[in-house]
């Protein structure tokens, strides 16, 4: 079963997964009022991240980023849950302000590059407390 | 080893500095877990990036902080907001965004922060010194302290800024070591043409291309000319951090942790080396130009906010000539380089030439542009990345001077000859 690198926010998610192939800046990628991809440049612009458990390589852009994140949990049009190849602070410090302010928690998990691989193909993911992963 | 709080953070954590400093020292420290830090540093500084309104929960986590009583412990400029208040009329949002806009900067300015709302607070007096802790936060500005001042900040977002101010403390961990402020990656520009490489708008092209490469690694820029002005840095940063997550880069002779390409490395060898093409700058500039069409409506420059150095490149381009009528053109800026230019009769001679300058803001995040019929142009490689997504405009990347031009002629004339056979 797969297994997180590290548990950087620990919580428990299921949702259908959105595979972001490139790294996305939160702010100015994403619109806060809807949770639709803006990012003109991205492979996935259009894709909502709703209720969806993103799958990414990393972080890029906006310090912003992190208050997006927290906007977009508060609004209930926030991912599941997040699960990345590589730490990104910026959307780490988005989740815990908002579980600090609302009591939503995200889970954030890094993974390896095979188990990246892995998941890249699976259609929906269930995100345990103890970091392992479910494919579905 | 797991992290390790001092005293005087145990009691913070503990609440004896009431409860929004208790609520600041839980992010900094949850975030130094997350980086891995051993234990926390003192920071000189900070930069806001959080007075910038998105929504509901970007006035939430300040009013927090306030209605406990925080106030900043060390010096904090704040970031670009939501509002020009030296030039309220500009502003074409709803009213609700407006007041939040307002009430957002009330807020951080009632904890101790200084109105300075700007992107480049480097531009500012009393800039960090080389090696100084600092917790900044805004993308340009993190690569600039890092890079050009040799000062040291993470890779912050919102929230963590004002957090760490509060404290006074940042993560020991990131490119506040040593260990990571080395470059592993190579960017050799030494074959890049001569004519490409005296242009201004080189840097802002190497820098997309590096962001787009680099991932978190840092980078060094060897084979380029000595003692790049610090304009010309800050727009390489820039592009870097908003097409990647560049958080710091050396340039082999012009900033201060890279005087040579070994000492840059640290003695290590290089992880990878690119070797820089002209095709390399030409597929940077395509990717940062929507459309071909050479309808011009608006001219946006300034992103990050102009320095007293880059308007005086605009006076001299522009030299008095009118902005077509059909053709707005735009400056950001902040408030201290707005005044200095105001002092040295800048203001008044652009503004009869028809420039719209534009201060604590920025054009391409906030309702400020009048409604644009063509293609929107700009020096900037950030303001072309993010505008086509926040205002569903179609951008041209060029120059200073083709943009000044295209804003005398009221169309896109772009200098192509520069980039035959590129």
């Amino acid at each position: 079963m797969p297994e997180a690198e590290r548990v950087l926010m620990a919580g428990e998610a299921r949702g259908p997964m959105l595979h972001l192939e490139e790294p996305i800046s939160f702010w100015g990628g994403l619109d806060p009022w809807t949770g639709i991809i803006i990012d003109q440049a991205h492979p996935q612009v259009g894709e909502s991240i709703v209720g969806r458990i993103l799958l990414l390589p990393a972080g890029r852009g906006s310090s912003s980023g992190s208050s997006v994140l927290t906007e977009v949990l508060r609004a209930g049009i926030g991912p599941a849950g997040i699960v990345m190849q590589h730490a990104d602070e910026i959307l780490v410090i988005g989740a815990l302000v908002a579980e600090e302010l609302y009591d939503i928690t995200v889970p954030i998990f890094t993974v390896d590059d095979a188990t990246y691989r892995d998941l890249a193909r699976a259609d929906a993911v269930v995100m345990a407390p103890d970091g392992t992963i479910t494919t579905g | 080893m797991p992290l390790t709080l001092d005293d005087r953070d145990q009691a913070l954590l503990n609440g004896d500095g009431g409860p929004a400093a208790a609520l600041a020292m839980r992010v900094v420290s949850r975030t130094a877990e997350v980086m891995r830090a051993e234990r926390l540093v003192d920071i000189t500084g900070a930069h806001i990036d959080s007075c910038l309104y998105n929504g509901q929960a970007s006035v939430d986590f300040p009013r927090r902080l306030a209605e406990g009583g925080a106030q900043v412990v060390v010096p904090s400029t704040l970031n670009v907001s939501s509002l020009d208040l030296i030039h309220p009329e500009l502003f074409r949002g709803d009213a609700h965004t407006a007041s939040q806009g307002r009430l957002l900067m009330e807020l951080y300015e009632g904890m101790g922060c200084r109105p300075t709302f700007t992107c480049a607070p480097y531009q500012h007096d009393n800039r960090p010194n080389p090696g100084e802790h600092v917790a900044w936060a805004e993308s340009n500005a993190i690569v600039f302290a890092n890079s050009v001042l040799g000062a040291r900040t993470h890779r912050y977002g919102d929230f963590l800024d004002i957090s760490a101010a509060i404290t006074g403390r940042a993560p020991l961990a990131g490119l506040h070591l040593d260990e990571h402020r080395r470059a592993t990656v190579v960017f050799d520009v030494g074959a890049v043409p001569e004519r490409l490489i005296t242009l201004d708008a080189f840097y802002p092209l190497l820098g997309h291309h590096i962001g787009k490469r680099v991932g978190r690694s840092v980078p060094v820029v060897v084979g380029g000319p000595d003692q790049v002005p610090e304009h010309l840095l800050k727009a390489l940063g820039a592009a870097g951090a908003a097409a990647g997550a560049l958080a710091m880069f050396h340039f082999v002779g012009s900033t201060p942790e890279a005087p040579t390409l070994e000492a840059a490395l640290g003695g290590a060898p290089a992880a990878e080396t690119h070797v820089v093409t002209a095709a390399d700058l030409r597929l940077a500039r395509d990717q940062l130009t929507t459309s071909t069409s050479s309808r011009l409506g608006v001219v946006s420059l300034g992103t990050p906010h102009y320095s007293v150095a880059e308007f005086g490149r605009v006076v001299d381009v522009l030299d008095d000539r009118q902005v077509h009528p059909h053709v707005r053109l735009y400056i950001n800026t902040g408030r201290s380089v707005a005044n200095e230019i105001a002092l040295r009769g800048w203001v008044a001679r652009l503004e009869a030439s028809g420039v719209q300058i534009v201060t604590d803001t920025c054009t391409y995040i906030t309702p400020i542009m009048e409604d644009v019929e063509g293609v929107a142009m700009t020096d900037s490689a950030k303001w072309a990345y993010y505008a086509p997504g926040n205002l569903g405009l179609d951008v041209a990347f060029g120059s200073v001077e083709e943009c000044i031009e295209s804003a005398v002629r009221g169309e896109i004339v772009r200098d192509d000859g520069v980039w035959v056979d590129a």
